[in-house]
């Protein structure tokens, strides 16, 4: 045991908008309503934790939008920040600017000042080391409805002290050279309601951009645009969902289903975002338009392996 | 038996058994939902059993559609998988303050408020599916002079641990949520407690479930 195991940690000048401790997800449990959860964008999270040298799985900060201010108390440690995110240390009174995507140092009183995405969402903290926090059935992963996960359950809150613990040894830079690119083009597969929608109105779910409303949280993303119209039943008897699962409400506007959604739902589904546009998707911010497009399963499966290959070859490149 | 498999995007398999909701079909669900569970199959990361579907995801990096597919229509299924079910009493306080909609109901089922939860409690229930939010039990089938339409416009807050009923099911609301069903009581039991790191869920799919009454001041013990 090493002494003054709690002599590290952060405290939370200000919490962030949406800021919750994650990991790789839950799984197995969405038969008793328990989602997914885990970090929305799954590939960003797997790059801050391989720039700590982190096992994949340890728990990473999230943050949306505006992210948190913290206070640092401890000796010398490694931290990174991934996405697209504007962020600064305050060290004695100065600011100094770093780029994301590779370690630096934090210091003692050092603050460090996520300020805000830029024309994304989500962004990650890792540290060097470990944030200690509560597991609940094998996931560290915040859910805020069944308050479950680190935190008991919440969002980070002001004030409060992150301890930290198995602070690593200074580490290398790890820098990975990554463009968050952005898309507008969301490819998905017809889903199994598809014949509840007239010609026109798949037409037009096809042709047309949909705004992504305000109303979009790590549940699900709400779409404004033509209203596509059911020809057979708004409702169906309720089924499984999984992510990335567009169903068509009631009053014809689509939602997607996210990370934390309801395990359960009696929309028609009209089709399935492939798991590779996934990470895309969730950084799409509230105000941007999106269009649709219909591959089909063969390519989804191949556009996947491009993605996989895609990440392991920035995280063999890393300098 | 399933009568159709289809893909639900690229890393889930859309098990149809019907259309119709009844037991029956729903026992062959959870059937396959238990078998699912103890098969070990390579990449599976969730199972949903629902009223006439299973929803099996899977890890893309582990598996594909067409490998799971034909494990799952291959499977041999082991008969009466469903000996883990068991029956489980929930007391449930109609107090006033509880009973949201009870006044409502009245009306509405032309049938005043002791019959209807004279014929409430006399029936046990099966339970279809939980989910939605974490643990809620979806239970039927209602006597079908209590089969009510929905509220008009949901409640944006539902209390935790409510009692509700709408068609032929009802349900128990494990958080405070937003909710159409409804109300009219509520159990001083906790249906999911997120202390237990185990079997958060006091009922699962294919649990048989009996309410039984209690006072206001049975409902104040029980909560101490």
């Amino acid at each position: 045991m090493k002494k003054n195991m709690n002599k590290n940690y952060f405290e939370v000048l200000r919490p962030g908008i949406n800021s919750t401790f994650q990991d790789n997800g839950r799984n197995n449990f969405y038969h008793i309503g328990i989602p997914f959860s885990g970090a929305m964008d799954n590939r960003n999270f797997l790059l801050a934790n391989t720039i700590s040298n982190n096992k994949i799985n340890n728990p990473v900060l999230e943050f949306a939008y505006q992210g948190p201010k913290l206070k640092y108390i401890g000796e010398n440690i490694s931290i990174n920040v991934t996405g697209d995110v504007n962020f600064k240390i305050i060290r004695k009174n100065k600011n100094l600017e770093f780029s994301c995507y590779e370690n630096i140092v934090l210091e003692n009183n050092d603050c460090l000042d996520i300020l805000s995405t830029n024309r994304s969402v989500y962004g990650y903290l890792s540290i060097g080391g470990t944030f200690e926090v509560d597991y609940y059935l094998n996931s560290c992963s915040t859910n805020t409805k069944a308050k479950i996960g680190a935190n008991s359950g919440e969002k980070l809150e002001i004030g409060q002290i992150i301890k930290l613990k198995n602070i690593k040894k200074i580490l290398p830079k790890n820098k990975i050279e990554y463009l968050n690119s952005k898309i507008e083009n969301i490819r998905i597969i017809k889903g199994p309601h598809f014949d509840y929608f007239s010609k026109n109105a798949i037409d037009s779910f096809f042709s047309n951009e949909f705004n992504v409303t305000k109303l979009s949280d790590r549940m699900g993303i709400r779409l404004k645009g033509p209203k596509i119209n059911n020809i057979k039943n708004t409702n169906i008897k309720s089924e499984g969902l999984v992510k990335g699962v567009i169903q068509i409400t009631a009053d014809g506007d689509p939602i997607i289903m996210l990370s934390d959604h309801g395990t359960i739902g009696g929309y028609p589904k009209i089709g399935v975002v492939i798991s590779a546009d996934y990470d895309k998707l969730v950084q799409i911010p509230p105000g941007s338009k999106i269009k649709f497009k219909e591959i089909n399963l063969k390519d989804a499966e191949t556009i996947f392996k491009l993605y996989e290959m895609e990440t392991q070859n920035l995280i063999s490149n890393i300098k | 038996m399933i009568k159709n498999i289809s893909n639900l995007g690229d890393a889930a398999l859309y098990c149809d058994f019907g259309t119709e909701v009844n037991k029956e079909i729903n026992r062959n669900v959870i059937n396959y939902f238990n078998n699912l569970r103890e098969s070990n199959f390579l990449g599976i990361t969730n199972i949903t059993p629902s009223y006439n579907k299973l929803v099996i995801s899977f890890d893309l990096k582990l598996t594909s559609y067409a490998k799971l597919k034909k494990q799952v229509e291959n499977l041999e299924l082991k008969k009466n998988n469903n000996s883990k079910n068991n029956l489980i009493k929930i007391p449930v306080c109609c107090a006033e303050e509880f009973a949201l909609d009870i006044k409502r109901l009245q009306k509405l089922l032309k049938i005043n408020e002791a019959k209807i939860y004279e014929k409430f409690f006399s029936k046990n229930y099966y339970c279809y599916m939980t989910g939605f939010i974490a643990g809620m039990p979806f239970l039927g089938d209602m006597d079908k002079s209590l089969f009510a339409k929905r509220l008009e416009t949901p409640r944006v807050k539902v209390p935790k641990n409510s009692i509700g009923i709408t068609e032929q099911f009802c349900n128990i609301y494990t958080f405070e949520s937003p909710g159409g069903w409804n109300i009219i009581g509520k159990t001083p039991v906790d249906i999911f407690d997120n202390k237990k790191n185990t079997e958060p869920n006091l009922i699962n799919p294919g649990d048989t479930i009996s309410f039984y009454p209690i006072s206001k001041l049975e409902y104040e013990k029980k909560y101490e």
